[in-house]
């Protein structure tokens, strides 16, 4: 009998839906939307980039300034669709020019669950952070900040279970947790059986005026490494990793036309504090960092940007002379300034010149970047 | 004490019980004032974008989704033309009201016929809509359509009010129809007349006008053009001249003026929607003041010669 009363609810609930759901036209609409992107680059360091280190910091793979010359970067495939009415599904493969296959992103995600709550679970981008969940096509400058490189091996992505909910408030208001496996950087090998690492964030934002809006937030990561190895030679770490992330952006354009004249100020600022065993000795130190970043598009297809970074790392002792860890009594810092052209939103070309202090060895550091995306794109993040 | 206590919580919680409004999310200020007439005070509504604005390029940002989170019903223009933003603050605003499918996304541009569907797809065409032109709100016969189809789904969401939507309904369309013939008159001046454009936003508009356009400046649709691009339109025009140069409030006015001025045509800015100009505080208005701009701008051109 309550079969009967369901089925007959479900019934009706789809007649209405049908009756007075918009009218489509498309016979492909359950395709999922598919996009490719491609990227490349040609570079000029004045140092060897198998020699780059950043002082006072044990570095994840690929945090490095690149390869010279001309090379292909990695090529991304992007593919997204509602699953039914309850998920939705993503995922983001690299195609490295190495010739091997990254799953970055793949994930299903709850839509419209009620109340403000959303649930992802699979592999994703920690939601910690500002710059985190953006792709690498969609960022202003063609590297990350040192304090992504140095404290997140370039982005935290991790293997887990997100849990988020938006207050139902005029200003946006979000928190999260999140439970990952603990592979991400800093966390490794997958510590206390595979529930390695845990987040919480907030983010809040809202418009100032109508030209200008903002956003800040603050985001926790409590990892676990279990023989985390870096560099080579290799150097292992295992024990306990803590950050804390804030971040804040602002945003202007006149009257809030973004197609003209638009300016991005961002910053984020990163504390992290270590203890456990680095390289067979006691460890327990902190480092700190950030970055503060300007970009400015003053008229269409065309941005400049400016940022600048700045990490130091507590003298961790006489024991860890020689290692990545071994400060030199140098704080790393850079300065990067960029131009590009767009001649849409599917197309750009980049030139980035970086004043690299990251070691006391200075790095002069030339990129030419091109940037193509071909297919169905989806929306960028604020 | 809890007495007080209890009596504040009340005070604050009061007007969310009481406010039986219906919370509308319009994408455009077209749709944002067409709920007006249509919802009146039954409805609360949230214009997520101003005439000083593209539409096709809004930052997804963070005021947009917290109001996102709330809305009932989600009234924009699809087709395309808010892919940019749109998709992405209905995912993150965690409201299975608003989705695709359910009563509460309502597009306006699907309820009614649509012009310039491309016969193939290509990026290389420029920023083309593959279920055609969006800009459908400039027609006021289609405004009509649209008009009467989200009445209908104002009674879908919000039975309890039929008798009023039905009675709103009936007198805007009254007060509409009457309204599209005294324009038609005013404006069979303006039949057959060529015009410049710089972005394809008025096709629905000059249909119902018969007006022909002649050129548009963008060389394809979300591309700006190059002064070489703008050289080679010039030589074109002096063999097929046209009557004045149109372009929208929220567009860069610096092409479609430096043509205007070099073939000394009449530049017209339209205000394109609700708020684009002072004339145009509503949809009557904004057709209003839009005839007027353009039969202004006929008589310039007519004076000159």
């Amino acid at each position: 009998m309550f079969l009967r009363i369901y089925s007959g609810i479900l019934l009706l609930g789809l007649s209405v839906s049908h009756v007075f759901a918009d009218n489509k036209i498309s016979s492909n609409q359950f395709n999922p939307a598919i996009s490719v992107i491609l990227n490349g680059s040609y570079t000029q360091f004045t140092n060897d980039p198998d020699n780059y280190s950043i002082s006072g910091f044990a570095l994840a793979e690929e945090t490095g300034p690149g390869e010279e010359g001309f090379s292909l970067g990695e090529s991304e495939l992007n593919i997204s669709a509602n699953v039914d009415d309850l998920f939705y599904g993503h995922i983001t493969v690299a195609l490295t020019p190495e010739n091997s296959v990254e799953v970055e992103e793949a994930y299903f995600e709850t839509l419209g669950l009620g109340d403000g709550l959303t649930i992802k679970g699979g592999r994703f981008f920690s939601g910690i952070g500002y710059l985190n969940q953006h792709h690498a096509h969609s960022w202003d400058f063609v590297d990350q900040p040192l304090a992504y490189k140095a404290m997140l091996g370039g982005q935290l992505s991790d293997d887990g279970l997100q849990v988020r909910w938006l207050a139902p408030t005029d200003t946006y208001l979000e928190f999260g947790i999140e439970g990952l496996r603990g592979d991400g950087f800093p966390a490794g090998n997958a510590a206390n059986d595979g529930k390695g690492t845990m987040t919480v964030f907030t983010h809040i934002g809202g418009d100032i005026n109508q030209s200008q809006s903002w956003s800040a937030g603050l985001s926790f990561i409590s990892a676990e490494a279990d023989a985390r190895e870096t560099g080579s030679p290799a150097e292992t770490f295992t024990g306990d990793s803590e950050m804390l992330i804030l971040d804040i952006i602002w945003k202007w354009a006149p009257e809030g036309n973004i197609k003209q004249e638009n300016l991005k100020l961002q910053a984020e600022y990163f504390s992290r504090d270590e203890e456990g065993l680095y390289a067979g000795n006691n460890y327990d130190a902190s480092q700190s960092g950030y970055y503060l970043q300007a970009v400015y598009q003053f008229k269409p297809k065309w941005r400049v940007g400016l940022r600048y970074d700045a990490l130091s790392a507590d003298d961790p002792g006489v024991a860890f002379a020689g290692t990545a860890l071994d400060t030199l009594g140098h704080d790393p810092e850079r300065w990067s300034a960029m131009i590009d052209w767009s001649r849409s939103e599917f197309s750009r070309l980049r030139l980035q010149y970086n004043i690299d202090d990251s070691n006391p060895d200075q790095d002069s550091q030339f990129y030419v970047q091109y940037t193509m995306s071909l297919g169905a794109h989806g929306a960028h993040r604020y | 004490m809890y007495k007080k206590i209890i009596l504040l919580l009340g005070f604050i919680l009061l007007p969310s019980l009481v406010q039986a409004q219906l919370r509308i999310f319009a994408c455009e200020p077209e749709w944002a004032a067409l709920s007006m007439e249509l919802g009146g005070d039954k409805v609360s509504i949230y214009q997520a974008t101003s005439a000083f604005q593209d539409p096709h390029h809004i930052e997804a940002r963070p005021s947009l989704i917290a109001k996102m989170r709330r809305a009932d019903l989600l009234v924009c223009t699809g087709v395309g033309l808010e892919e940019a933003w749109l998709p992405l603050i209905i995912r993150r605003a965690s409201n299975g009201k608003v989705l695709e499918g359910q009563p509460g996304h309502f597009m306006a541009a699907l309820q009614v016929s649509r012009l310039d569907i491309p016969i193939n797809v290509d990026r290389k065409h420029g920023d083309v809509h593959p279920q055609g032109n969006p800009h459908v709100h400039l027609d006021p016969n289609r405004l009509l359509k649209i008009a009467n189809d989200l009445s209908k789904r104002l009674v879908a969401i919000d039975a309890d009010n039929k008798a009023y939507y039905l009675q709103r309904l009936e007198s805007f369309s009254t007060k509409w129809r009457s309204q599209i013939a005294n324009w038609e008159k005013l404006a069979k001046p303006l039949q057959g007349i060529d015009v410049v454009v710089y972005h394809k936003d008025w096709l629905y508009l000059f249909e119902w006008l018969k007006i022909n356009v002649v050129a548009t400046i963008e060389p394809k649709p979300g591309i700006t053009p190059s002064a070489g691009y703008l050289t080679i339109m010039k030589q074109q025009l002096l063999q097929k001249p046209a009557a004045m140069v149109v372009f929208a409030r929220y567009q860069n006015d610096k092409a479609s003026r430096w043509l205007s001025e070099k073939m000394k045509y009449p530049l017209v800015e339209l205000p394109y929607t609700v708020g684009g100009n002072k004339e145009s505080s509503s949809l009557t208005k904004l057709f209003d003041s839009t005839i007027q701009l353009l039969l202004r701008a006929l008589k310039e051109k007519d004076q000159k010669q």
